[in-house]
């Protein structure tokens, strides 16, 4: 049994402008010590489906299961939840500044955590803090444990979370862009300390990105989610490297790679994600896709095995056979490379007008 | 504050085809005083003494980690701040003193885009007016000739010019981001300061802004001075690459030689860092992880200011600040201020500081995990089950 099973969560909010379907139909699971990895771009509900598995979105319209330990999370009472928040599975947001308290000391903010989960007494946790502090790389943890939030880096800042997270040594670690807003040494610092971390305790996480970079780094498995959905599912190396869908490829060739030619041009996705609140017909990605033909634009395609690999899993209508995927591929990338973003007649005019 | 000054690094070609010549540029912000009546002598050394050229048609990439002073750079060379002390030369002439309408000729041709595409639009205007802003404050273009620049701005961006009287809020982050290239592309500038333009974008739109900001470049002739702290962007898009750490920079070169190449150790770190999605590529590289944070830039670290995090620093960096100069045998374009430059193939994972450094105390990781495992009370619960 996996530690975590989603199974076709759906979730919704009312609006005044209508009805946001944020999440429709997310399925995954994850193993013991795992990493899994969630990427996807700005509101293609990432964040809210772990959210709503933790009971942190308030108001929603929730329905599916998550089965945590054999348990269902959304149909746990709070009593029972806050059991598991936090002791159990342990959270880290993107933007330490607002999920560390300004008033309160870093070491009371960790000591709290600990005493509202266990028995012990205040002095103990707070060694714990200290040691915590410690081995997430925080230099003398006995005089920073006393100091506040504003005397902290945002690195530091994003490492004392981490130790708050790790505090009742937690079977799972829910990251929701852990590093997004550090930079990249200070990324490597912190992406470290989670490896290590994971290393000794054998803590599952799932880290939620929209960084391919990160996912190549430290992701066992990867779910690639676009308007509310997973669009790809597989291994890591082969969503990388022999990835289906044309999501999954666009995103990959969005992003200019060391030892690419410089002055090959990007492929990157034309237009914009659909707004939630009315989603076009057929699969989500059609607008967008370069591939997409008419079934695309009426029959919404199942997460289905492709490849002959039953785990790796995409929804799209592409063939999936990978010999005849690639020659798709080859057709496609072809004609996206001969477009360009500006029109060159009118260029030309001013140009000339400058001249 | 800047102790050695650093000479204009030279190269061949004649100076004709130098459009932007920086040198020895200072700009410090004085800071409050803690104290009532005395006048504080502290300042942050927001940029140290930075020189550098940009040539005509070029793009250069500016890296380097929040608070380095790149932004503040970019805005020294348009003139948004009055800098401390040093010369910008523009096209041959220099702009670091003017004011009033002098000034404002030197803002036709040099124009920026901003990183944040929701903060530098006014939501109240229409899309129309924003961009025909330059032709009012210029006074170049008038009612309909004006209206007809604009829609053809609007559609040389890749935006419908029939969505002139829009306002930003109808625009997603990437469209709005085509705004602000239109209107900076108004007056037909020559350089246009690119600061930060696509961090705060997903990345498929991204690739759509680096692609448009390309086609604009061979189409235009521009020049880019371009800002970014992503290091594969800045790979993708620059002809040369600045690194700048605390105010200085750390080695500036042709941008192969740079990422091929790097002999600054701080250089070396931050390339090492780079999350790179290819997971064979992750897997091989030796990653060099810095110690600590950025240093305060109120109080810099004497001689080379990388010396406190800098794996192979010795007394010497802590003494001199070292120039900025090609090393070992590379091109008279490729210079790094470095005393102990990184040889081809030298592993910096294993160097060792021969200095004592402030926050180099390793933890001891598993002594400190064997302390949490014993502490009484935390036979964790969650362990326990897990382990059922």
């Amino acid at each position: 049994m996996a530690l975590l099973e989603v199974e076709d969560l759906h979730v919704s909010f009312n609006t005044a402008d209508g009805v946001v379907k944020a999440v429709r139909g997310l399925t995954f699971s994850v193993d013991r010590g795992q990493t899994v990895g969630i990427v996807g771009e700005s509101g293609s509900g990432k964040s809210v489906s772990t959210q709503t598995i933790m009971g942190l979105t308030a108001g929603a319209r929730v329905s599916g299961e998550a089965r945590f330990e054999g348990q269902d999370l959304l149909t746990m009472s709070q009593h029972d939840l806050r059991a598991v928040r936090g002791a159990k599975v342990g959270m880290i947001f993107q933007d330490p500044l607002s999920s560390l308290h300004p008033y309160y000391k870093v070491g009371w903010q960790i000591v709290e955590m600990i005493r509202a989960h266990t028995d012990v007494s205040k002095a103990a946790a707070k060694n714990r803090a200290i040691d915590l502090l410690r081995l997430v790389g925080i230099p003398k943890p006995e005089a920073r444990v006393d100091e506040y939030p504003h005397q902290f880096s945002g690195g530091m800042r994003q490492r004392a979370m981490i130790a708050m997270a790790m505090a009742l040594n937690p079977i799972l670690l829910i990251a929701d862009e852990p590093t997004t807003a550090l930079d990249v040494t200070v990324q490597a610092q912190v992406l470290e300390v989670m490896q290590r971390l994971q290393k000794e305790f054998g803590t599952a996480i799932v880290m939620i990105t929209h960084d391919l970079g990160v996912i190549a780094d430290i992701a066992d498995d990867v779910v690639v989610m676009y308007a509310g959905t997973a669009m790809e599912k597989a291994e890591r190396r082969e969503l990388f490297y022999h990835n289906h869908h044309p999501y999954t490829e666009g995103l990959l060739a969005s992003i200019p790679r060391p030892g690419d030619d410089r002055h090959k041009r990007l492929l990157p996705i034309h237009g914009t994600p659909p707004s939630l609140i009315q989603l076009p017909t057929g699969c989500p990605f059609n607008p967008r896709c370069p591939y997409a033909f008419d079934k695309c634009r009426t029959e919404t395609p199942p997460l289905a095995s492709v490849y002959g690999r039953p785990e790796h899993r995409s929804a799209c209508w592409l063939p999936s056979n990978e010999p005849e995927r690639q020659v798709e591929r080859e057709r496609v990338q072809a004609v996206l490379a001969s477009r360009t973003e500006i029109s060159t007649e009118v260029a030309k005019d001013l140009a000339g007008a400058a001249s | 504050m800047s102790t050695a000054v650093t000479p204009a690094p030279s190269r061949t070609g004649g100076s004709s085809d130098v459009l932007l010549r920086v040198e020895n540029v200072v700009k410090e912000f004085p800071v409050a005083s803690s104290k009532l009546f005395s006048r504080s002598r502290e300042a942050v050394h927001a940029v140290d003494g930075v020189s550098f050229e940009l040539r005509k048609g070029e793009t250069l990439g500016l890296v380097g980690e929040t608070g380095c002073g790149k932004s503040t750079l970019a805005r020294c060379i348009t003139r948004l701040y009055s800098i401390t002390g040093g010369t910008i030369d523009f096209d041959g002439r220099d702009i670091s003193r003017l004011e009033g309408s002098e000034l404002r000729d030197v803002r036709r041709e040099v124009q920026m885009i901003f990183q944040d595409p929701y903060g530098s639009l006014n939501p109240r205007r229409r899309v129309g007016s924003i961009i025909s802003d330059p032709f009012v404050i210029h006074g170049t273009l008038d009612g309909q000739a004006r209206k007809r620049r604009v829609q053809e701005l609007m559609e040389l961006v890749g935006l419908n010019p029939e969505h002139y009287n829009r306002f930003p809020n109808e625009f997603s982050g990437g469209q709005r981001q085509r705004i602000g290239v239109a209107r900076a592309l108004a007056l037909q500038p020559k350089l246009i300061v690119c600061d930060e333009p696509v961090s705060a974008l997903d990345v498929s739109i991204q690739a759509q802004i680096i692609n448009l900001l390309a086609d604009l470049q061979a189409e235009l002739g521009l020049t880019y001075l371009f800002i970014a702290h992503d290091l594969s962007v800045v790979q993708h898009v620059s002809d040369r690459v600045a690194v700048m750490y605390l105010g200085k920079v750390a080695e500036l070169a042709d941008v192969d030689d740079l990422y091929g190449h790097p002999r600054h150790p701080y250089t070396n770190a931050l390339l090492s860092a780079v999350p790179v999605a290819d997971p064979n590529a992750a897997a091989q590289r030796e990653r060099i992880v810095l110690i600590g944070d950025v240093p305060s830039p109120i109080n810099p670290p004497s001689g080379c200011h990388f010396h406190t995090r800098c794996p192979k620093a010795q007394e010497l960096c802590v003494a001199e600040d070292p120039p900025l100069v090609p090393r070992f045998a590379d091109a008279p374009g490729h210079v790094a201020a470095c005393h102990f430059p990184v040889a081809d193939g030298e592993d910096l994972s294993k160097a060792e500081a021969s200095i004592e450094q402030e926050d180099a105390s390793d933890v001891q990781v598993d002594s400190v995990l064997a302390g949490l495992a014993d502490t009484p009370g935390f036979s964790t619960p969650a362990r326990e089950e897990g382990a059922r």
